[in-house]
């Protein structure tokens, strides 16, 4: 396998320009010809497919979800960013560029990274015009606030629910294309296998999910907007379908996967309360604007909050990092909540918590004005806790939340597999070892409203992809894969169910994958999960059959895709002998406990191939190189 | 905690139905009421019995998958929460639930607590939308929209699309839902050149769908899990009559549910 990033080259500013130029153009009379599959429907899946059916091509999009309005883009609260400037404080494309390259500790490509920055100003408008209600000033003009890991306002918003809101947007473009004829929606459909044939990718095979028909999907081009694996864990703030299946099965197809160690831990998010808890919600990062990050000096301070006097409290990032205070980005946030619950000064029941205190904002600004900025957030806390955010600080403690790996792509967001193309969380492209808050949402959004309709466009007018059927034999291999893995699943005699095997894996990879790795702890994880997948294949549990609406089997099979990646996921954190962004690796620290990256070893985006299921996975290396910024050790001091 | 459970069980949509009595006990009062289900089905699947279909997917009340009426009450006693949000320390120990799916001849039954809520979709399809091809906006600050409005605009955007307001509706309406859209775009200026025509094709998909019309009996506002107003209903009739009165012959014609592959239950 070679790996061809087709990074254009020449000055960053006009490499998008430059490589739209260039790029081969479909006739607006054949775009029609052309089938293009879409499997996703959140911001970059939907974006992606409103707009393809807007050019005229005919597009299939499917979710396995009742409605491609319940994509987890929904959920996603604190805001997008772009470089709008219209704060006046010194924002610029370049400056996004900078702030996004530096906050993924130096590990995502310079051009994909450029163009994210450039096409985020087009963003805010195309959503803006699609009646995406943002937060406004009284004069009638967007509001911005503030994120992690940048000093300029370039956060746009809608109250906590940015994610539902532009989802809604692109949702309802993309019901105007369903109305339209273009874009046939496929909802509660599952893909469960990728179809190549000559080599390039031609269509999916997907199970009906309310009548469990295997269907077989030919295509021109494959498209993957299915979002991150964080449910590798168990307990992430991913909602409880989001999976990795579509990604991995691909992966077995021939895609190489591009850096599965790089897993983000979210600061703050409401802490585990018991062993029969589902998910982790999330407390939206932007509550850092106004929210006070603290826990008490002393160990084992029992004191209920407020009767903890202020000079008996540590506020540790005000204290650490002076620049960024409490707006240091999510790794740095993340660890140092560890480092002090490790300390033992962990707040709640469990000592795995710290204080977001919100009495000085409401001091400051009155309570309304909390209200407006973050009743909603608010709300939930209070519902899931039965404590008032208004009253008492909230408890927050890091969980899984985001997933920077993905399926490798190029600069055109195509796989190792011609016309098999990933968008969004799903590929690996432009956020390095560590995401900024409010880039996800961005990058989904640039990814399927502005790369996808010009990059797919080349690849037909370019590969002219031969004719083919349903028919071919390559869909009735793959037809029979994903049948021999239903009946597998379902002809065991085992006494044990889908979510303990879930939860036994989740815990392995938490403990000796998360937070924080190191080589002796991932070893054991890589021993364990083999041997605990070995036990899920024989005793495993799933009733019902393949021929019905089968909650259980369809978990049964994700679930089992997740035991492979867990390994993979391992595998490489364990290569990657530094630390940088979200991978801390124990062995390599600073003396005062910051990650410490090896540029001179590994300065590279790690690729990795299937070789088939009883060979380990071969690692390519595309080298990173770094015209713009350059590399220093990340300070938020 | 113990809670005695009736549940509606239904094999597919052909299937009569029943209730079913489930017995539980070790439940911790700071679970969901679908971490009580993943209990429940954990146990059924356990002892061999099939585990209760329910939907759910982000667990935070914000996706709208999750809904069910618990003792006739859609997503539960608790005001403005879903039924993921609905946590068992609400109810009293050793008390009596009823959960049942949403009931709406729009909504059919496919599985115990799992309908099909596509109908929505074909709504949404019809018109809730501002036209705006991608790459064809101006500059998002060109057009000043005073603050109120835009409260207002996501007031009624907050619409989670779960289907609570039909279930609570005697009449089975879609209006809250419905209007909620009309609102939210209608608020906006650039919502203005297609408002007439979006309130004609929407009402009129929703009628095609087999959802009832709306009497102003405020069941739907009262169980809204994100409080979307009555007067949304208002805007609503507002919209439609002028446009009826305006532009009868712009109407878009009705998406077909036959046309429609994205249904799997009317897709064969």
């Amino acid at each position: 396998m070679k790996l061809d990033s087709r990074c254009p080259t020449g000055p960053i500013e006009s490499r998008w320009d430059r490589a739209r130029f260039e790029m081969k153009l479909v006739n607006p009379a054949n775009k029609r010809k052309y089938t293009i599959i879409m499997v996703g429907s959140g911001l970059a899946g939907g974006a992606g497919a409103a707009s393809l059916g807007e050019l005229g091509y005919n597009v299939k999009c499917f979710c396995f979800q009742d409605s491609p309005r319940r994509a987890h883009s929904i959920a996603a609260q604190g805001g997008i960013n772009a470089a709008k400037n219209y704060q006046n404080d010194g924002d610029s494309i370049y400056r996004l560029f900078y702030d996004t390259v530096k906050g993924g500790d130096f590990r995502a490509r310079e051009s994909n990274v450029y163009r994210l920055a450039q096409n985020s100003v087009s963003i805010i408008d195309q959503c803006v015009a699609q009646g995406v209600p943002f937060a406004r000033e009284y004069g009638g003009l967007l509001s911005n606030r503030s994120f992690g890991g940048a000093q300029v306002s370039r956060t746009f918003y809608a109250r906590g629910q940015t994610g539902q809101q532009l989802l809604l947007g692109c949702y309802q473009q993309l019901e105007a294309q369903v109305h339209a004829g273009s874009v046939t929606m496929y909802p509660r459909q599952e893909m469960l296998d990728l179809v190549v044939i000559n080599g390039k990718a031609r269509g999916i095979i997907t199970r009906n999910l309310v009548t469990g028909a295997l269907e077989r999907h030919l295509a021109d081009a494959v498209i993957l907007s299915t979002g991150g694996y964080g449910n590798v864990f168990y307990l992430s703030t991913n909602a409880k379908g989001s999976n990795a299946t579509a990604i991995w099965r691909a992966y077995k197809r021939g895609a190489a996967f591009g850096n599965p160690c790089f897993t983000q831990i979210h600061p703050t998010c409401i802490p585990v309360s018991g062993d029969y808890q589902s998910k982790l919600t999330l407390m939206s990062e932007s509550l850092r604007n106004d929210g006070r990050i603290w826990v008490p000096k002393k160990k084992g301070d029992t004191r209920a909050p407020n009767q903890i006097p202020e000079d008996d409290r540590d506020y540790y990032l005000e204290r650490k990092y002076p620049s960024f205070g409490n707006l240091v980005p999510r790794d740095v946030a993340s660890r140092n909540a560890k480092c002090v619950c490790d300390e033992g000064r962990g707040v709640g029941e469990s000592g795995l918590g710290v204080y977001l205190d919100f009495s000085d904002a409401i001091r400051r600004l009155g309570a309304d004005v909390v209200k407006d900025r973050y009743g909603n957030l608010f709300d939930m806390y209070h519902h899931l806790t039965a404590e008032n955010p208004y009253e008492v600080p909230m408890r927050i403690f890091p969980a899984i939340h985001y997933t920077m790996g993905g399926l490798w792509v190029d600069y055109y967001l195509m796989s190792t597999i011609p016309g098999l193309f990933v968008a969004g969380e799903a590929n690996f492209s432009d956020h390095g070892a560590n995401r900024l808050g409010a880039s996800a949402l961005m990058q989904g959004l640039s990814d399927g409203y502005f790369v996808l309709p010009y990059t797919v466009g080349d690849y037909l007018a370019t590969a002219k992809p031969e004719q083919a059927t349903t028919g071919d034999a390559a869909f009735a291999e793959a037809e029979q894969n994903v049948d021999d893995i239903t009946q597998r699943l379902l002809s065991g005699s085992g006494k044990r169910t889908v979510d303990s095997f879930h939860k036994e894996l989740g815990k392995v990879m938490w403990e000796k994958c998360g937070m924080a790795r190191n080589a002796t702890g991932l070893k054991e994880a890589i021993e364990e999960i083999r041997s605990l997948r070995e036990e899920y294949w024989k005793d495993v549990k799933v009733l019902g059959s393949g021929d019905e609406f089968n909650q259980g089997l369809e978990r049964a099979g994700r679930v089992a895709d997740f035991f492979e990646l867990a390994e993979l996921i391992c595998i490489d954190a364990l290569e990657r002998n530094e630390s940088c962004g979200g991978h801390f690796r124990d062995e390599y620290q600073t003396p005062d406990g910051e990650a410490q990256r090896n540029d001179a070893d590994y300065s590279y985006a790690a690729a990795w191939e299937y070789q088939g299921s009883d060979k380990p996975a071969v690692m390519h290396k595309e080298p990173l190189e770094f015209e713009y910024v350059h590399p220093t050790q990340r300070s938020y001091k | 905690m113990r809670l005695v459970l009736h549940i509606w069980r239904q094999k597919g949509p052909k299937d009569k139905g029943r209730m079913q009595r489930y017995d539980l006990d070790g439940l911790n009062p700071n679970m969901s009421a679908l971490e009580m289900l993943d209990v429940l089905n954990e146990q059924l699947t356990e002892k061999g019995e099939e585990p209760v279909a329910f939907e759910s997917d982000c667990r935070e009340g914000i996706c709208g998958m999750c809904g069910f009426m618990v003792s006739g009450v859609a997503h539960g006693p608790m005001k403005g929460t879903t039924a993921c949000q609905l946590m068992l320390r609400n109810f009293q120990d050793g008390e009596e639930l009823w959960l049942e799916p949403w009931r709406a001849k729009a909504f059919p039954v496919i599985r115990d607590l799992v309908v099909d809520r596509s109908a929505f979709d074909r709504i949404i399809a019809a018109g809730g939308y501002i036209t705006a091809p991608t790459g064809s906006a101006q500059d998002a600050n060109n057009l000043p929209i005073p603050k109120e409005d835009a409260d207002r605009a996501m007031d009624a955007a907050a619409c989670i699309g779960c289907g609570a307001c039909v279930a609570a509706c005697p009449n089975a309406s879609a209006m809250l839902f419905t209007s909620a859209k009309i609102t939210h775009l209608g608020m906006l200026p650039q919502g203005q050149p297609e408002r007439n025509s979006r309130a004609l094709a929407m009402v009129a998909q929703h009628n095609i769908e087999g959802f009832g019309g709306c009497t102003n009996i405020g069941e739907c506002e009262a169980v809204c899990p994100k409080e979307i107003r009555l007067e949304s209903i208002a805007h609503l009739n507002r919209d439609f009559i002028v446009a009826s009165v305006k532009n009868r012959a712009n109407v878009k014609p009705a998406v077909k549910i036959s046309k429609y592959k994205r249904d799997p239950l009317h897709s064969n």
